[in-house]
């Protein structure tokens, strides 16, 4: 066994699940207060990182003299608020007029939501890959023996762990937050009880969609080339972190993300040991929630709902 | 004379598909390219209709089932071509038709391997799981070297024609037609209109799914064997989630649940897609802006329901 070989994985698939963990987020709350699956939000991660390239080279004559790290963080506020404002024009155009339809015409829309913003960005950033700028000076740090990380790895799970005590505090600490979490308990009792629903659901899309965007710089930082479908097979890994945690459970998605980043990693460094070719990497995910949905599908931390009749 | 109906226009339908064939030299080989895919088109929505229209299980796979068709029935004719090249004409058809049923077969054997455990899930779930078995087949097509792997299938005999397109087409259409006004016909559309109440009438409802999901996937196998024969070269790209999104665009436009409309709307994004060519870029935007307009404002489909009154939403 190759111990340095193995801590490198782990490094590698810690940061990869770190990705899917604020992606999975936005997921998991959009099912939590609307119960539906929000299927354009793998494309709200792809104009985050575009957003991410533009803002960077407009901001760039704004941030001279300023220190990398904090130029790195305007591009990624900056991101994050578009992409905000994205998710929230998105719930108001498509999403809204549809309350208290069926499931599967939410879904089709969500389908048409998200081919719209991929095509459209094809249509105007063009279908080849775009390099992306280095946001953050890059250095390799050894953690002894073979095994490095890089200062970008560092950076994308430590401003992750960030993101995620800050969105703990206003989910739980915030009238908004308490807002959020009984709009998902009994949406009508909320309602009831004088919760601005419509305000709520739009500042959970936003929440959601701010994530998407972080995630979006993230990955084009760690894989430097992005595209405009890129969003498509992270979206859904990221989907199957969330019912792997358990869908609609904040932390239940936070868990999966990092659960299905270190596996696929895991999966790919070592499957040819055992046979399998690397390159049925983009299927694990799928097997894996095939199987959660077959023997837990509630997910890790989620709890049974009954149906009512 | 009613109960002869379906028998008769069956009879008919093959006819003209039969006449379609011979007409087929007085036309230039553009036109017969347009109509042939357009019955494969018609049988792939009619097919996923019975799945998402009358049963009400919103599949996302379809293309993985065409794709496991195209590869089975290419394969079968790849091995035993040389056999029947000097046993004329007939032997050569059979041959065909021969291996358009295992293609059938085979997708229909990888519908029940995805439906038995899947089916027990609804609505968005299900949409994801069955995009995920897609996936799946693509990848693992992808990764057999015996398959041609990424680089795909090439030199599949040119058999596909207009008689045997339409004439699949026509069974297709007669099956599901016959299926859906019987017994079970009943069972698909109480699993759709309420699952539960379905099931505290007695109704097996994972069983009506399954047989929906196996039937939907045979189709789609063989239209995927005669899209294979058509083009000669299939590759897994192809049949890409994009790909089952075209049908389900086919579906939806025609209104769920609606034979009639589902098949016109599959001709009608045929040529539509042929008249857009130039446009390729637009194409899939003006495809999706169709979809949430239509959710928002017609979610019956386009075409739907002109022979029965939309029902009330509680």
């Amino acid at each position: 066994m190759d111990w340095a070989n193995l801590a490198q994985q782990l490094v590698n698939g810690l940061s990869l699940g770190a990705i899917y963990a604020l992606i999975a987020l936005g997921y998991t709350m959009v099912y939590g207060v609307l119960r539906f699956i929000n299927f354009a939000h793998g494309e709200v991660f792809m104009v985050g990182s575009f957003a991410g390239l533009y803002f960077h080279r407009w901001l760039k004559p704004f941030c001279e003299g300023m220190p990398a790290p904090i130029s790195a963080a305007v591009v990624l506020l900056a991101s994050m608020g578009a992409c905000a404002l994205l998710g929230v024009v998105i719930e108001k155009l498509a999403y809204k007029p549809l309350r208290n339809r069926s499931r599967l015409t939410v879904l089709i829309t969500a389908i048409g939501v998200s081919l719209l913003l991929a095509y459209s960005a094809q249509l105007l950033f063009g279908a080849a890959p775009k390099g992306f700028p280095q946001l953050i000076e890059n250095q390799t740090i050894s953690l002894g023996g073979e095994a490095t990380v890089t200062t970008e790895q560092l950076v994308v799970l430590g401003v992750t762990a960030l993101l995620l005590v800050a969105l703990r505090f206003i989910v739980q600490k915030t009238r908004m937050g308490l807002a959020m979490r009984a709009l998902s308990n009994n949406p009508t009792a909320a309602s009831l009880m004088g919760v601005n629903t419509d305000r709520v659901i739009s500042f959970t899309f936003a929440l959601g969609s701010a994530l998407a965007a972080a995630a979006g710089i993230f990955f084009a930082m760690l894989y430097q080339a992005i595209d405009p479908f890129m969003g498509t097979l992270p979206g859904i890994k990221a989907f199957v972190a969330a019912v792997l945690g358990g869908i609609g459970n904040i932390t239940g998605a936070a868990l999966g993300g990092v659960l299905i980043g270190l596996v696929e990693t895991l999966v790919t460094a070592y499957s040819q040991n055992i046979g399998i070719p690397s390159g049925y990497r983009d299927a694990v995910a799928f097997v894996l929630l095939i199987l959660i949905l077959l023997f837990k599908p509630t997910g890790l931390l989620g709890k049974t709902e009954r149906e009512k009749v | 004379m009613k109960r002869y109906l379906p028998h008769t226009l069956l009879a008919a339908g093959l006819a003209g598909a039969a006449i379609l064939h011979f007409v087929s030299p007085q036309l230039d080989d553009y036109a017969v390219n347009i109509l042939v895919l357009a019955g494969i088109n018609v049988i792939l929505a009619a097919s996923l209709n019975l799945v998402n229209g009358h049963t009400g299980q919103f599949s996302l796979g379809h293309a993985g089932f065409m794709a496991a068709g195209a590869y089975a029935s290419s394969i079968a004719t790849l091995a035993l071509a040389p056999l029947v090249a000097q046993a004329g004409q007939p032997a050569q058809h059979a041959l065909f038709l021969a291996a358009l049923l295992f293609g059938g077969l085979f997708a229909s054997l990888c519908g029940l391997l995805v439906g038995i455990p899947s089916l027990r899930l609804r609505g968005d779930y299900l949409a994801i799981v069955t995009l995920g078995f897609g996936e799946i087949i693509r990848v693992v097509i992808q990764n057999t070297n015996a398959l041609g792997g990424a680089r795909g299938l090439e030199g599949i005999p040119a058999w596909t024609n207009l008689f045997w397109t339409w004439g699949t087409a026509v069974v297709c259409i007669y099956t599901i037609a016959c299926l859906v006004n019987s017994t079970y016909g009943r069972g698909f559309i109480a699993v759709r209109d309420d699952e539960i109440a379905a099931e505290s009438m007695g109704i097996n409802t994972t069983k009506y799914k399954v047989i929906a999901f196996v039937i939907g996937a045979f189709f789609a196998g063989m239209a995927g064997g005669l899209y294979a024969h058509l083009i000669t070269f299939i590759a897994p790209e192809g049949f890409n989630f994009l790909k089952s999104v075209d049908v389900v665009v086919m579906v939806i436009l025609g209104g769920m649940g609606s034979t009639p409309g589902v098949v016109a709307a599959a001709i009608l994004l045929t040529l539509l897609n042929e008249l857009l060519r130039d446009f390729e870029q637009y194409r899939m935007i003006v495809f999706a802006l169709l979809l949430i307009l239509l959710m928002i404002l017609r979610p019956q489909g386009l075409l739907g329901n002109f022979h029965k009154r939309p029902k009330a939403k509680p």
